[in-house]
């Protein structure tokens, strides 16, 4: 079911304490600020955070990390020059971290989109992020099984969804969006711009409306770089 | 010229980073898709010509990527794995976290460069966590690049600062990947790894004798190209 709600707020009305959330974005490319603030309005906690990172600053992911609200973090970067408020609540024990090499983290969010049940992957055999987990020797590489990563909910920032809810991402804020947009099972979508059905060209299309679930325009803040100007869609 | 035990010594004093930078530049084949890792590995596109046409790969999803954005080039959705705002060249394409690693995983990328804590004789790699007590890991996308291009070159210097050579018998920090380093370039010589063990191509401002004092494994020069 899509619908279309007036509001961020509105928008995360319905994420409930103990749930999985899936937030796009790499650095400050792709990530749904306005969403994420209204997470942190609407109180629910006890959350499971997926994202490449662990919050940076103290905005968005890192201030619902500061505020206690994430019990567990599955990303790939957690360590960053400016991730003081993770670092705190790991070194505290506060928090948990399931730590997952880049490529393995978006494949299983992948695997979580598409029906599958795991996959042998080369990366991270012989290391200790591969302790603990079936390996088999596959064309004579020595691989590693992983599980999909599914998810209740996920915040992501596109560019332009039409009223099919068709996506279309600008540059590399594209990122996570269309794998997480497929692997939750609620996804929730911020936009510069919606605009009427047929507007979009369907070869253009990367994420289609049938992975996403709640749109919300969230028009570029004033100043930014962040153009709504496409050269094609 | 002509003596043997200097016949691999390239240049009288060490590689400066630019120098080295410069070397691995020359050394990648026209044509070539390339990822170069964040830090040292990223001076190497100051030295890649038009002429070789080579296309750059970051796996926030991107190939064709430009130079550094300046001034009102930048735009804060155009940024490169180490979060800094880049350009993007004719040619260009973008496409998602999952397709940006199967590409790498996949084995369509020709060379990465990394940097390195330590490389094995056999080109086991350590470049990630120190195993310190009390570091946070973080791994981002290592173990993807050291497994997934078809040659991982790694950049560094030789010694530590403490003077220990990071070119070890086996790695001493925790592993990004097992045998996967193909070439090592430092500032005293570069050094092919493989299943078949270690060897020097050349040397900077040192005899292969002086470089066997740094380096705790049997040094042997390599068969010439």
């Amino acid at each position: 079911m899509l619908n279309f709600v007036e509001s961020v707020q509105e928008a995360v009305s319905g994420i409930k304490d103990g749930s999985t959330v899936m937030i796009g974005g790499f650095g400050n490319a792709g990530q749904p600020f306005e969403l994420i603030d209204a997470l942190l309005d609407c109180g629910a906690t006890d959350l499971t955070v997926v994202n490449n990172n662990a919050g940076q600053g103290d905005q968005g992911l890192a201030l619902l990390i500061k505020e206690g609200r994430v019990k567990k973090m599955i990303c790939s970067f957690p360590r960053q020059s400016d991730s003081w408020h993770f670092d705190a609540k790991y070194k505290a024990g506060e928090i948990e971290l399931e730590l997952v090499p880049q490529g393995n983290l978006a494949e299983r969010i992948r695997a979580a989109g598409a029906g599958i049940g795991g996959f042998f992957t080369p990366t991270g055999y012989g290391t200790m992020l591969a302790e603990g987990k079936e390996t088999r020797i596959i064309d004579g590489r020595g691989q590693v099984f992983e599980t999909p990563i599914h998810a209740d909910v996920a915040l992501i920032k596109a560019l332009k969804a039409d009223g099919k809810g068709n996506l279309v991402y600008r540059k590399t804020a594209r990122n996570f969006g269309p794998i997480m947009a497929a692997a939750a099972r609620h996804s929730i979508v911020q936009v510069s711009e919606i605009v009427p059905v047929g507007a979009l060209d369907p070869e253009n299309v990367v994420t289609p409306g049938i992975y996403v679930n709640t749109v919300v325009r969230v028009p570029a803040a004033a100043g930014s770089t962040t153009g709504t100007e496409e050269k094609v869609a | 010229m002509g003596v043997m035990e200097s016949s691999i010594k390239t240049s009288e004093a060490p590689l400066s980073r630019d120098d080295l930078a410069r070397l691995v530049a020359r050394d990648i084949a026209p044509g070539s898709f390339v990822n170069l890792g964040i830090g040292q590995p990223t001076l190497v596109s100051n030295y890649l010509t038009e002429d070789q046409d080579i296309t750059l790969h970051t796996e926030n999803g991107m190939l064709g990527m430009g130079p550094e954005a300046r001034g009102e080039e930048i735009d804060e959705d155009l940024i490169n794995a180490g979060k800094i705002p880049v350009t993007e060249l004719p040619g260009a394409s973008y496409f998602h976290h999952a397709d940006s690693f199967a590409m790498m995983r996949g084995g369509h990328l020709d060379i990465c460069v990394l940097g390195a804590f330590q490389v094995s004789v056999t080109g086991d790699l350590a470049n990630w966590h120190t195993g310190a007590p009390g570091a946070i890991p973080a791994v981002g996308g290592a173990m993807d690049l050291a497994t997934g291009a078809k040659d991982v070159f790694v950049m560094m210097t030789l010694l530590t600062r403490e003077g220990a050579s990071k070119i070890v018998e086996s790695c001493t920090y925790p592993l990004t990947g097992v045998g996967c380093v193909t070439r090592v370039y430092t500032d005293k010589a570069v050094f092919l790894t493989g299943p078949g063990g270690i060897t020097v191509r050349e040397t900077f401002g040192c005899t292969l004798e002086e470089l066997q004092e740094l380096v705790p494994v049997p040094l042997k020069a390599a068969a010439a190209a």
